[in-house]
């Protein structure tokens, strides 16, 4: 044995300081590795699940808005309610009001539930609290759009009110509609059993999407199919103002302008709109435009100038980095074989970055196409849009709707069936936004170049 | 509509100047374009500016001025003994526009002819009837002043129609020839068209500054007029919010700070955790697989209207925290009396903030060189040591910066705050309690048909110069610190 191995501590008695096995304070900093991690993944976890929730309250929310109940009612259109004159006049005819209709549909209901076998002692006027307040303008309408229906009993297909319509979707228990006074226990029989019969059912309903607006108490009647249009007629506007005023301000700023206090100003100036919020937009919007410049309220040519001063910050931003993006030699070429600055910018450059400008453009609107705040300040709540415009000139100029604040609209309004249609609203809002991205994506994965 | 057949008569000339002014260059070179100065085009797109854009410019301004000047001087027939104030008169002027737009359509539809139109008497004919038939509905009964003043609507509009038809056209023409007449093959066509185009570009770079310009006037103007009415002192540092539209309100700014101040702190605290740590996550731990598939999909978050939100806060998290902290609750208390609060508010306004947060946190951090990371891993330290002691304080400019410009979101943001927040404007420490914001406020005093001489509606022009300032200073102050504390690296 010699000395260095007597000097050696024997394997047994060492502590245990290897670096094959963790001493505490490595395992305490190991612990702290994976606790950081396991915030970062929870994190992570929790944005999604943010998400997925959002998402699933609204297509959970908002599919039952794209089914409506119905009730099939043959209706005797009597001569003597329908044309007290006889001549088939429309003119004429348009003289008896939907109050005159009333009694004939509540008969011809009353009659339709004794033919399927119920008997009930409620008067027809109180049995018809199942159909919709519509039904009796709806059935005026069809009379007086074709008066050779008069005398004979036709097959209408009526909305159900609210209600019914709740009750079928499982929005509404039976319980919460006994404390409710306008429709009772009988009723809920009465529907339960028509529909079995089929006089009852639930269909898909285009009326949701394409119709109009409807007033406070008639939720079943409701659809998005105008603000729609408003929506259309505004996003015309802000695309051909905010396209060439964008690019326009883009090609000064990144191509000719020189490097002084004024070009600054406007740089700073167009960053700091960017973030303005959007509300002071709206404000702008009602005193420029309708306080100062005397234009029609709710009408969607001022939101589309409002909106288009907001999305320009946005546009100029993109435009000035796809503009950027191409390469300097580019320029230097046109120059070179004896193109003006003008020219070499307007054949060369701007077509190169026009995949990155049309995607930011698309971008900008959609951000637009999404935006209330401002359109509040404007009038475009608590208008109802009842009417399609008729012509070009009425979609800019006459009073209308847009899709986020009609969404907003029903939101507000106290009758909860009308919650469905927000949801519902929203789906196709998003419906809109999601094409719309995708087809920015789509640009961009085409047709950007690399250089 | 005239003008806009003004316009497409304008177009076409412009097209016809074009030909003319390409045809007279090439004919003054015989022919052949080498003995032009610039390219045809250019020729033709000289004459075709010179007649588009002076004739475009008067019919704008005529357009814009037109109903200006029939109202003042259609006002001027209306007595001053039958309207109290300016706002009285506003509203008598709209039904003086209803009823010349429904003696227009009247005459349109041949319900009346033109010359009887122009020799109505309000004491003999009913001019209501007159106008609801031709499907103009008007409020008020028709006084012969106002049938006078909607007379002389009628009249100048006319007159003026007219004479702005004559005018551009005139205009277009004179322009397009001098231009015309200006081309020889020696006319420096392109230097010219260049100089002009030049021109568009800086105007419409000035539309920018005019956007700000006309905030900062239109905020400016009514807030004036309205410290005019209220004192700025009571604005300002009054403790109760109760506006009422016949008078005597309180316009005290103290309460909707607060809320504003208590929602936004909220959004903050929910944000900027989540939004941090899956930043970090996603740019120090993920791999690219799952970075390919969260970072999208946390972005989608951020493209999501405010609307979606707000009825996210107002019809799906205000129940369930009815349900937890309301009556009957989970958790047997009555800390909530109704679904819209603060703390529903600020949840989703967090949630909307995340992915702000996050992109914002993300880029910053990508931006710290990888070499520093690298030296701290080589002396041992472990990934989160280095996140924590190396990366962050390195970005943490940046992230400071990401922050307050989220804050700064947070005190802008509207609709979440109108559908989630509630109505009651209160100074309060409950975070269930529904409080008020600035942002609410603005709407719902500028909504509805508030004429604009009340302080109650000019309050919000006050409110909204307080919210411009605010989120304005914030920006800045941002951008100052990101500039001021960032590391150079290269």
């Amino acid at each position: 044995m010699s000395l260095a191995d007597a000097n050696t501590p024997a394997p047994s008695a060492a502590p245990k300081s290897s670096i094959l096995t963790t001493d505490a304070r490595t395992k305490k900093r190991n612990r702290a590795e994976a606790r950081f991690k396991a915030y970062g993944i929870g994190a992570i976890v929790l944005g999604l699940a943010f998400l997925a929730a959002l998402l699933v309250s609204i297509i959970g929310n908002g599919i039952p808005a794209y089914t409506q109940t119905f009730v099939t009612v043959p209706v005797y259109l009597d001569p003597a309610v329908v044309d007290k004159q006889g001549n088939r006049d429309p003119a004429e005819m348009a003289k008896t009001t939907t109050f005159g209709y009333a009694p004939l549909i509540q008969n011809a209901f009353a009659t339709e539930v004794s033919q399927n076998g119920i008997t009930t002692d409620m008067a027809p006027k109180k049995l018809a609290d199942i159909l919709s307040a519509s039904a009796t303008g709806q059935v005026r309408q069809t009379v007086l759009d074709d008066p050779e229906l008069v005398g004979q009993t036709v097959e209408f297909r009526l909305l159900a009110s609210s209600r019914v319509d709740g009750y079928l979707k499982g929005r509404v228990t039976r319980e919460a509609l006994a404390r409710d006074k306008n429709l009772d226990a009988a009723h809920l029989d009465i529907i339960d059993t028509l529909r079995t019969a089929g006089v009852v059912n639930r269909t898909w309903n285009w009326d949701f999407i394409f119709g109009a607006d409807a007033s406070e108490s008639r939720p079943e009647q409701a659809g998005i199919g105008v603000s729609m249009v408003g929506s259309l007629f505004m996003m015309l506007v802000v695309l051909v103002l905010s396209l060439p005023i964008g690019v326009a301000t883009s090609i000064y700023l990144e191509e000719f302008a020189p490097k002084n206090r004024w070009t600054d100003i406007i740089e700073v100036n167009i960053s700091n709109l960017a973030a303005v919020p959007s509300i002071v937009f709206g404000i702008l919007g009602l005193a420029v435009f309708i306080q100062f410049g005397h234009l029609p309220k709710s009408a969607p040519l001022v939101g589309g100038l409002v909106l288009t001063l907001m999305t320009l910050p946005t546009i100029i931003i993109s435009t000035r980095a796809a503009l950027s993006a191409v390469p300097p030699s580019i320029r230097d070429a046109a120059l070179g074989i004896g193109a003006s600055k003008m020219q070499s910018v307007f054949h060369h450059v701007l077509p190169l970055a026009m995949p990155g400008i049309l995607t930011g453009t698309i971008i900008g609107l959609a951000q637009a196409l999404g935006e209330t705040a401002p359109l509040l300040l404007i009038g475009m709540v608590g208008y109802i849009a009842s009417n399609m415009p008729d012509g070009i000139a009425a979609g800019f100029m006459a009073p209308n709707s847009a899709m986020p604040a009609q969404i907003y609209e029903w939101a507000k309004r106290a009758d909860p069936a009308y919650y469905e249609r927000a949801w519902g609203g929203i789906i196709i809002l998003l419906l809109f936004l999601m094409t719309m991205n995708i087809i920015a994506v789509i640009l961009r994965r085409r047709f950007e170049r690399r250089w | 509509m005239p003008a806009l057949w003004l316009l497409v008569i304008v177009l076409i000339l412009a097209a016809a100047g074009f030909v003319a002014g390409r045809s007279r260059a090439m004919a003054d070179a015989q022919g052949d374009v080498r003995n032009l100065h610039s390219l045809p085009v250019y020729y033709g797109n000289h004459v075709m500016l010179a007649v588009l854009l002076p004739a475009v410019l008067i019919l704008g301004i005529w357009l814009l001025l037109q109903p200006l000047a029939a109202t003042q001087v259609a006002s001027s027939h209306i007595s001053p003994d039958s309207y109290a104030d300016t706002g009285a008169l506003s509203l008598i002027m709209s039904d003086v526009q209803r009823v010349a737009e429904g003696l227009n359509r009247a005459v349109a539809q041949g319900l009346i002819s033109a010359s009887d139109a122009n020799a109505l008497d309000a004491t003999t004919t009913d001019v209501r009837a007159l106008s609801v038939s031709a499907g103009v509905p008007v409020a008020a009964q028709v006084t012969p002043d106002m049938l006078a003043a909607a007379e002389a609507v009628r009249h100048v509009s006319a007159i003026g129609s007219w004479l702005m038809s004559g005018v551009v056209l005139a205009v277009a023409l004179v322009a397009g020839f001098v231009a015309w007449s200006q081309i020889t093959k020696d006319f420096r066509a392109r230097n010219t068209v260049e100089r002009v185009v030049k021109g568009l570009l800086i105007l419409a770079a000035m539309i920018a500054i005019l956007t700000t310009v006309g905030i900062v006037l239109s905020l400016l103007g009514n807030t004036i007029r309205f410290f005019g009415l209220y004192p700025a002192m009571d604005f300002f540092f009054g403790t109760t919010w109760a506006p009422s539209f016949g008078g005597g309100s309180e316009l005290g700014i103290l309460p909707l700070f607060w809320g504003t101040f208590y929602i936004s702190i909220v959004a903050l605290i929910v944000a900027v955790p989540v939004g941090l740590f899956a930043a970090i996550y996603l740019s120090e731990y993920a791999g690219p697989k799952v970075r390919a598939f969260a970072k999208p999909l946390l972005e989608v978050l951020a493209g999501i209207p405010t609307i979606v939100y707000g009825l996210f806060a107002l019809l799906t998290v205000g129940p369930l925290l009815m349900k937890l902290f309301g009556q009957d609750g989970t958790f047997g208390v009555t800390w909530m009396q109704g679904g819209t609060s603060v703390m529903t508010a600020g949840l989703v306004m967090g949630v909307m903030l995340i992915p702000f947060v996050s992109s914002l946190s993300d880029d910053i951090i990508n931006a710290v060189p990888q070499s520093m990371r690298d030296g701290s891993l080589g002396l041992g330290a472990t990934k989160s040591e280095t996140v924590r002691q190396v990366v962050l304080p390195a970005a943490l400019p940046g992230i400071v910066g990401a922050i307050l410009l989220a804050a700064s979101r947070a005190i802008g943001e509207t609709m979440i705050v109108v559908l989630g927040a509630g109505a009651a404007a209160r100074l309060s420490m409950n975070p269930l309690d529904a409080m008020t914001t600035v942002t609410t406020r603005i709407v719902s005093q500028l909504t509805g048909d508030a004429d604009f001489a009340s302080p109650e509606a000019l309050v919000a022009f006050a409110l909204g110069m307080t919210l411009f300032v605010m989120t304005l200073g914030l920006n800045i102050f941002a951008l100052y610190i990101v500039r001021k504390y960032r590391e150079q690296y290269d």
